[in-house]
């Protein structure tokens, strides 16, 4: 994509939007920056935080998003319970989270702002659209006067903007639209002036809405009017005279896209069926944070995916297991409450013995509990979570760009192995985005698995791999392997069913042995920092970034500590227990009451700490940091 | 060298060696045989069979027949028949069901499956009892039922297997009865030859937990007054005689003596007919002086398959845009170098 340089002005012969009517002043330049879109539900804050997102990740900045919503769709217009906000952090360096405390805040309504006040630090810069700012809509919010004028926002530089007038000005003489449809875009309106504000082009937002909405459209041309009003209103108005600049980050060498968890699962799954040679067939039920994961792979049908939203969570699972027993990669993806209803199912894969694909987009619990908010809670049930001695490998990805490479994984072991995985993501990686360096397909490793065909031998079943344990994958249609599976124990080898003791004896051994043998074919557990260091902070999934950030943080202030990130839970990499060992202080800081740190106790006998927080919101790196250090002092 | 013809199959190539462990005396006998006596003439390959069941009595059915066939979880195997369906269009499956399976903790599943229109032949055991749980009470047992779980009566009106599944708008629905092997094998014929989901209720008879369930409808001196077999387009007549025939009654049908009434007011069956008839039709057992049952083919229509659709959808993906190119849809239409 041709891009304007950054900072850079266009040329009078541009096609490119900008109508810049006099020189500005250089900009500051900083290393980073944290910005929060907040507004209504409807106000359209996770397209502006997205659009915002990807003009700086073009632009060479490292970016890293945190999107926080309500499980309402449209809870009541103006209230607090209605805010939806969009954070994004980016950056000149290599950053690995949303950041902790935003140093601008762009508030679409009083409600917006009152909801995020907490957690600006002095000296934050505040854009709100004083518009709104309505003793009624002061009421809905909770603030007992006008914040703007009885001086409650002194510590923070406030710049007031009437974006709706401005953006229902802007878009006068598109007549197609009512006044309050032409209200409406003043989330690009808002878009452009902090593009204006942070030396970005509008031009791939401007390409974007061309895209979306259709130049022609009377909605693409009111937003592009206001995408460029919104810039020129910063171009013309001096109190935007003050820019800041973020310079280009040091990224590897390559070709980079921006990507959040869940499209990325979704790609990651769709690679791996065509690196098997096999149908992806995708069954799902549709829950909160989980159905981007459906949405994406079901126009991916040109890829041989095939897609069906099911009855409910149990036919969604049974409709994977069918397939993988037909010889497809069978897939299914849920949260929490959907996972819960899915257990007897998962104990029928793993009973047959079929390569199956279960995602967990975990979220808070238990119950409905905080539908799109992250949670880790549900590590014990993914290892766990099903009746009899049920083992079944269990992944996480460590951040968005991760659960590319480990639904690979997924798909290998399972293929392999004979066996279902489960694949653990989380609320926050499924919606937050990072840049991602896109492969090169030709260097992704073939998942080819065969298929077992007739021989001379009469077909058994359950014969079995020496190496891997894995029993042949016969499907159904293939001349000369009829044979049943099923639910009950069987006898090994033939699969006839056997009530024999030794035989139950023998088969759940030997299903824990398959799962237990996969650790010797799965990466060690790397140790990043000071791996001579005394303390070893350890943990898994979402948390990667938010830890290594703060591990980084107490290396500045001069303690020795050292980070292990754990990316498969079951089984645990081989080595995991000589590492923990090497270290007098195990600290594991998880976004649940402890579980993980309950598998290294009970595993490896060592006095693993606990760093528990289960506030439906990620580790915040300054306060994770305080409780690693709060830590050490202990002895 | 001419391409050899396979040698035709036999019922014994149906047959596995594990031993049949169904009570002796149970209708399950009489239907398996029924099964192998048809598949071998349906001129399909042994290995384009599938049979999936859930759990229950019945659904220990894959054990005993030498195809490919997956015993799996109560009430499941609705879905798990539809993701093989996903993953082989060409398989020629069957589901091997009871009325705990698929009406109790299988309903969502069943309903689902009949309005999708999946190809799937479907074959509910309706022995109106819990039996390898040792004789609860089922969905379809009668209201009033003394069990083992409901020793004071059940208070549970029945669902009606035909009505649910003209409920859920299934487009092949019929009938046979376990002690009727010639007009099981009909039926099995004709399911097997149907586009989407054929549905049959079998009556079966559990001679340990509800013996002689539907006793009326098997017996000899009994059955020829209650069972009233059904062809399209033939008079709805029966009886040793023929000395009864079915006639319209405002929104009814009613039953009456062949000789009180004309030909041209004997109503002829239609299985393209309209969903009310054929409910109707059920209503017939609802008559406690004279409860007549029909049996056969109530249903059968051309609908769209679901399966079906679901390839095309594929194919059609494929020739508009192309087999997926994986780079390309990595790399998006945004992307930057360094």
């Amino acid at each position: 994509m041709d891009l304007p340089k950054r900072g850079a002005l266009p040329s009078p012969e541009s096609q490119t939007m900008h109508d810049i009517r006099r020189e500005p002043a250089p900009p500051e330049i900083r290393d980073s920056l944290i910005i929060r879109f907040a507004g209504d539900s409807g106000d359209g804050m996770q397209l502006t935080g997205s659009r915002f997102t990807e003009t700086a990740a073009l632009a060479g900045n490292d970016v890293a998003t945190f999107p926080d919503f309500p499980a309402e769709i449209r809870a009541p217009a103006g209230t607090i319970a209605g805010v939806s906000g969009f954070q994004l952090h980016f950056a000149g360096r290599d950053i690995t989270t949303p950041g902790d405390r935003p140093d601008v805040l762009v508030a679409m309504n009083p409600a917006a702002l009152r909801k995020n006040l907490a957690d600006l630090p002095a000296g934050a810069t505040i854009m709100v659209d004083d518009g709104q700012f309505t003793a009624r809509n002061l009421q809905r919010a909770g603030f007992p006067g006008n914040p703007l004028e009885d001086g409650t926002l002194d510590q923070w530089k406030v710049i007031p903007v009437p974006l709706a007038k401005l953006a229902s000005d802007a878009t006068e003489e598109i007549a197609e639209l009512t006044p309050r449809e032409r209200e409406r875009t003043r989330n690009f309106f808002a878009l452009g002036l902090t593009f204006w504000m942070y030396t970005h082009s509008p031009e791939p937002t401007a390409a974007w809405i061309r895209r979306k909405f259709g130049e022609d459209s009377a909605l693409g041309r009111a937003n592009l009017q206001a995408l460029q009003k919104g810039y020129d209103y910063g171009v013309t108005t001096e109190v935007f005279a003050h820019r800041v600049e973020v310079p280009r980050a040091e990224l590897p060498q390559g070709t980079w896209r921006n990507i959040t968890g869940n499209l990325a699962t979704a790609y990651g799954f769709a690679a791996a069926a065509q690196l098997a040679e096999r149908p992806l067939v995708f069954g799902s039920y549709p829950i909160t944070p989980a159905s981007d994961i459906l949405h994406t792979l079901s126009r991916l049908k040109n890829f041989n995916v095939r897609t069906i939203q099911a009855e409910d969570e149990i036919a969604a699972i049974c409709a994977a297991i069918g397939a993988a027993w037909g010889g497809a990669i069978g897939i299914t993806s849920s949260s929490g409450p959907g996972i819960a209803l899915k257990g007897e199912a998962m104990g029928l894969a793993l009973m047959v013995e079929l390569p199956l694909i279960v995602i967990n987009v975990q979220r808070g619990g238990p119950s409905t509990g905080l539908p799109t908010k992250t949670e880790q809670s549900d590590l014990l049930q993914a290892i766990h979570g099903r009746h009899g001695e049920s083992p079944m490998a269990v992944l996480a990805p460590s951040g968005p760009g991760d659960a590319f490479e480990m639904a690979i994984e997924a798909v290998r072991i399972a293929t392999k192995y004979m066996t279902p995985v489960l694949f653990l993501s989380d609320g926050y990686i499924a919606n937050s985005s990072e840049p991602w360096q896109i492969p090169d397909v030709s260097t992704l490793p073939s998942l080819a698995v065969p298929t077992a065909a007739e021989g001379e031998e009469p077909f058994l079943p359950y014969a079995r791999d020496p190496d891997t344990l894995a029993r042949p994958w016969a499907t159904p249609g293939t001349p000369g392997l009829e044979h049943r599976v099923g639910g009950l124990e069987k006898a090994d080898g033939t699969g006839h069913i056997s009530y024999d003791p030794a035989n139950h004896e023998h088969m759940v051994a030997l299903r824990e042995d398959k799962i237990r043998r996969i650790a010797q074919d799965i990466p060690p557990l790397e140790v990043h920092g000071e791996t001579d260091a005394d303390t070893l902070v350890i943990g898994w999934g979402s948390t990667r970034g938010a830890i290594h950030g703060a591990c980084e943080r107490l290396r500045r202030s001069g303690h020795r500590i050292a980070h292990a990130h754990l990316r498969h839970l079951n089984p645990l990499p081989a080595n995991t227990g000589e590492t923990l060992a090497r270290y007098r202080r195990v600290l594991v800081p998880e976004l649940n009451r402890g579980q993980l740190s309950r598998i290294l106790r009970s595993e490896f006998l060592v006095p693993a700490v606990s760093l528990s927080q289960v506030r439906g919101l990620p580790f915040r790196v300054t306060e994770l940091a305080e409780r690693i250090a709060h830590a050490l002092e202990d002895a | 060298m001419s391409a050899a013809t396979p040698p035709a199959l036999t019922r014994k190539d149906f047959q596995t060696d594990q031993d049949v462990r169904w009570c002796p005396g149970c209708g399950d006998y009489s239907i398996l045989a029924a099964i192998q006596k048809t598949f071998p003439e349906l001129g399909i390959p042994r290995e384009k069979f599938a049979i999936v069941s859930g759990i229950g009595c019945s659904s220990r059915f894959p054990y005993y027949m030498n195809t490919y066939g997956f015993h799996t979880i109560h009430g499941r195997p609705f879905p798990v028949a539809t993701g093989l369906k996903a993953a082989q269009p060409d398989l020629h499956v069957w589901v091997v069901t009871g009325d705990g399976d698929a009406l109790s903790i299988g309903g969502n599943h069943l309903m689902h499956t009949l309005r999708r229109n999946v190809d799937l032949r479907i074959l509910l055991f309706n022995n109106r009892i819990y039996g390898l749980t040792k004789g609860q009470y089922s969905p379809t047992s009668e209201l009033g039922k003394k069990t083992r779980s409901t020793p004071s009566g059940s208070i549970d009106p029945p669902v009606h297997p035909i009505r649910f599944a003209l409920g859920c708008g299934a487009t092949f629905i019929a009938r046979s009865i376990d002690r009727e092997p010639k007009h099981m094998v009909e039926v099995f014929h004709r399911a097997a030859k149907h586009r989407g989901s054929a549905f049959v209720e079998l009556y079966q008879n559990c001679n340990i937990f509800n013996d002689g369930a539907f006793q009326l409808f098997t017996e000899k001196d009994t059955k020829a007054h209650h069972v009233l077999p059904l062809a399209h387009g033939e008079p709805l007549v029966f009886g040793r005689e023929h000395e009864y025939a079915v006639v319209h009654e405002g929104f009814q049908l009613r039953v009456v003596k062949s000789a009180d009434v004309g030909d041209d007011r004997i109503v002829r069956h239609d299985e393209h007919g309209p969903l009310a008839y054929l409910h109707a039709l059920t209503e017939l057992e609802d008559d406690p002086d004279h409860p007549v049952s029909a049996i056969g083919v109530l249903r059968a229509v051309d609908a769209p398959v679901w399966d079906e659709l679901l390839h095309a959808q594929v194919e059609s993906a494929i020739e508009r845009q192309g087999p997926g190119d994986l780079q390309a849809l990595l790399t998006g239409t945004d992307t930057w170098t360094v």
